[in-house]
């Protein structure tokens, strides 16, 4: 496990982007050492607060020189509500970065990245991190709506190319995210898929990538209530190079994960169950 | 607070503070390790280890509730062998004093944890076993075997002896029962040497867009600051059967919804010797060992050189009615 910071972060700004709020934290420790993919853990509500798990948020972007990391929120519950109401000066104590980063290749070529709503707050670093390396790189952005996009004004800036899709056509192509990519696979002959989004996404990003021949990278979105480890609640079934399934927390061995190694046949209708061939699954009778 | 004796005696045990983390709110030890030295605590308490691995649960494994959280993981673990060929060896490696949790589906696999666990090669760091009798007991219908007084008793009878005598076992009770006095007597005539108190209540929480229960096991345990009052009440109904000589005494470790020293000075007064935290380390991981220094800046305050005078105070302070 990497480097890992706790601070009394100071929030810089807080800005509104479509329907989501974007939060600029000065926690230098964090924006040190943090890599594309990875994410951090704040508190909510402060020390008295009866909420007490926390919020886990995908990193847009950092600015080591300023110490500053920026998260994209969406105000759905208690804790994301408190959260876009913070402002300049005031506190929020974050723990990060947490988690496994987007594998980077070692030879440039060529890569599509796909988010879905705000899902794709991470691309864009990773874009400008990629196309650092030589890569060249194709963004796929979709959202239900127009409003549930993120970042098509920085698409441009970080990538070669920018196609947008929304289910009701009020934005860029009418469509999923998935309708674009075989064509973008072709004639980029890209090998890699970079992702993140909602569960049925990734696995129809996993699906098209691996027809492709192409490797699937998700970055998936658990419910979590720690963020570094120790609750076990944010679990899902991954194959491991031995070839056996295991039940792996998304905070540590995630969030990144090979496409082609969840095991997606487990989802369903927003639960996900113990595959029966997983190391350790119940034997008859269930735990 | 300087001149603080923080030690504890939990039987043959001594500790240097009473601050502990709590059962499978800490994984084993190696994420925590990242954000404190886990040789500051009191003891470090292991996630529940079983005989054979195990996956736990289908998710969604957890709820967020006023002031604490459901959760439902179904004891996932890498089972005992794994346990003793590498987390309890790191544990050791990194000078952690270990309190293992132990189950079972069944008393006897309970002793045959036990029995694995003394004759490992680590042994040495563990300075406690506590056995977690609030899982379902396979041979009796599933029921819980804390919460049954003679289901209890076997188990300890069996694993009392699987362990070196001079190992203190301490019995992890339920507080989901009629009478928790009767079922901590049980366990303490059976040959346990302590008991924690308390562990996660039984609730459920209903997802109410799709109408149906959140959670993947249906049920879940409740933690958290909503708890504690519960805590506190388990702990002084044991600690005053045993003042009254109703039942024997023994050691009590305090567990449930502390996340402040003023809270751990609740559970303190009320008979425990030590204090384990463990949903509020999910909201700050370092919060066993912040909890450790308020409760000692409080014990300080009130004028005692040592904790150990605080450890059930408020049964002497009682204003009769």
């Amino acid at each position: 496990m990497s480097e890992v910071a706790q601070v009394d972060g100071e929030v810089v700004a807080a800005r509104s982007v479509g329907a989501y709020t974007q939060l600029t934290i000065a926690a230098a420790p964090v924006a040190a050492v943090a890599r594309p993919g990875q994410f951090v853990a704040l508190a909510v509500g402060g020390a008295t607060s009866s909420t007490l798990l926390r919020r886990s948020f995908s990193i847009h972007r950092t600015d080591p020189a300023a110490g500053c990391v920026d998260i994209v929120v969406a105000a759905k519950g208690a804790g994301t509500v408190w959260l876009t109401g913070l402002g300049p000066g005031d506190r929020v104590d974050v723990v990060g970065p947490l988690g496994r980063p987007f594998p980077v290749p070692e030879r440039p070529g060529a890569a599509v990245l796909v988010g879905g709503g705000y899902g794709s707050a991470p691309l864009f670093w990773l874009a400008d991190t990629l196309r650092r390396g030589g890569t060249h790189v194709e963004l796929v952005l979709g959202a239900a709506t127009e409003d549930r996009l993120f970042g098509v004004d920085l698409g441009a800036g970080s990538a070669d190319g920018v196609t947008v899709t929304t289910d009701d056509g009020s934005a860029g192509r009418r469509g999923w995210v998935t309708d674009p990519l075989p064509g973008l696979l072709a004639t980029t002959g890209a090998r890699v898929v970079y992702a993140c989004g909602p569960m049925a996404m990734l696995r129809a990003v996993t699906d098209v990538a691996t027809t492709a021949g192409a490797t699937a990278q998700v970055a998936v979105e658990e419910a979590m209530a720690c963020g570094i480890g120790v609750c076990m609640t944010c679990v899902m079934p991954v194959v491991g190079d031995d070839g056996r399934t295991s039940m792996v927390r998304s905070c540590v061995e995630g969030p990144v994960f090979r496409g082609d190694r969840v095991r997606w046949d487990a989802f369903e209708d927003g639960v996900c169950r113990v595959p029966v061939d997983a190391v350790g699954a119940p034997a008859g009778g269930g735990h | 607070m300087a001149g603080l004796d923080l030690s504890v005696r939990l039987g043959a045990a001594r500790l240097p503070n009473p601050l502990m983390t709590a059962s499978g709110c800490a994984a084993n030890g190696r994420e925590l390790h990242r954000f404190f030295d886990l040789g500051e605590l009191g003891a470090f308490v292991t996630k529940t280890v079983m005989a054979e691995p195990r996956a736990g649960r289908g998710t969604p494994r957890m709820a967020e509730t006023p002031s604490g959280m459901l959760n439902s993981i179904g004891l996932q673990g890498p089972g005992i062998e794994a346990f003793v060929a590498t987390d309890l060896p790191w544990l050791a490696s990194v000078g952690a004093r270990v309190v293992v949790s132990i189950a079972g589906n069944t008393a006897e696999e309970f002793a045959h944890v036990a029995r694995v666990l003394s004759g490992s090669a680590a042994f040495d760091a563990v300075v406690a076993v506590e056995v977690n009798i609030s899982c379902p007991n396979v041979a009796n219908r599933g029921l819980v075997f804390a919460c049954d007084p003679v289901s209890s008793a076997e188990v300890i009878a069996l694993v009392r002896p699987a362990l070196p005598a001079e190992l203190p076992v301490f019995a992890k009770l339920t507080p989901d029962v009629t009478d928790i006095v009767t079922v901590a007597d049980a366990a303490l005539r059976a040959g346990a040497d302590g008991l924690t108190m308390i562990n996660t209540l039984l609730g459920m929480v209903i997802d109410t867009d799709r109408l149906r229960p959140h959670l993947g096991g249906l049920t879940g345990g409740l933690s958290g600051p909503a708890i504690r009052p519960v805590a506190v009440r388990a702990i002084w109904q044991v600690t005053a059967a045993m003042r009254a000589g109703g039942i024997p005494t023994a050691p009590v470790i305090g567990v449930g919804g502390v996340r402040t020293g003023r809270d751990a000075l609740e559970l303190v007064a009320a008979g425990a010797s030590a204090v384990q935290v463990g949903t509020a380390t999910f909201n700050d991981p370092k919060a066993p060992l912040r909890v450790r220094d308020e409760l000692a800046a409080l014990v300080a305050e009130r004028g005692f050189a040592r904790f150990s005078e605080v450890v059930g105070i408020a049964h002497e302070r009682m204003v009769h009615p």
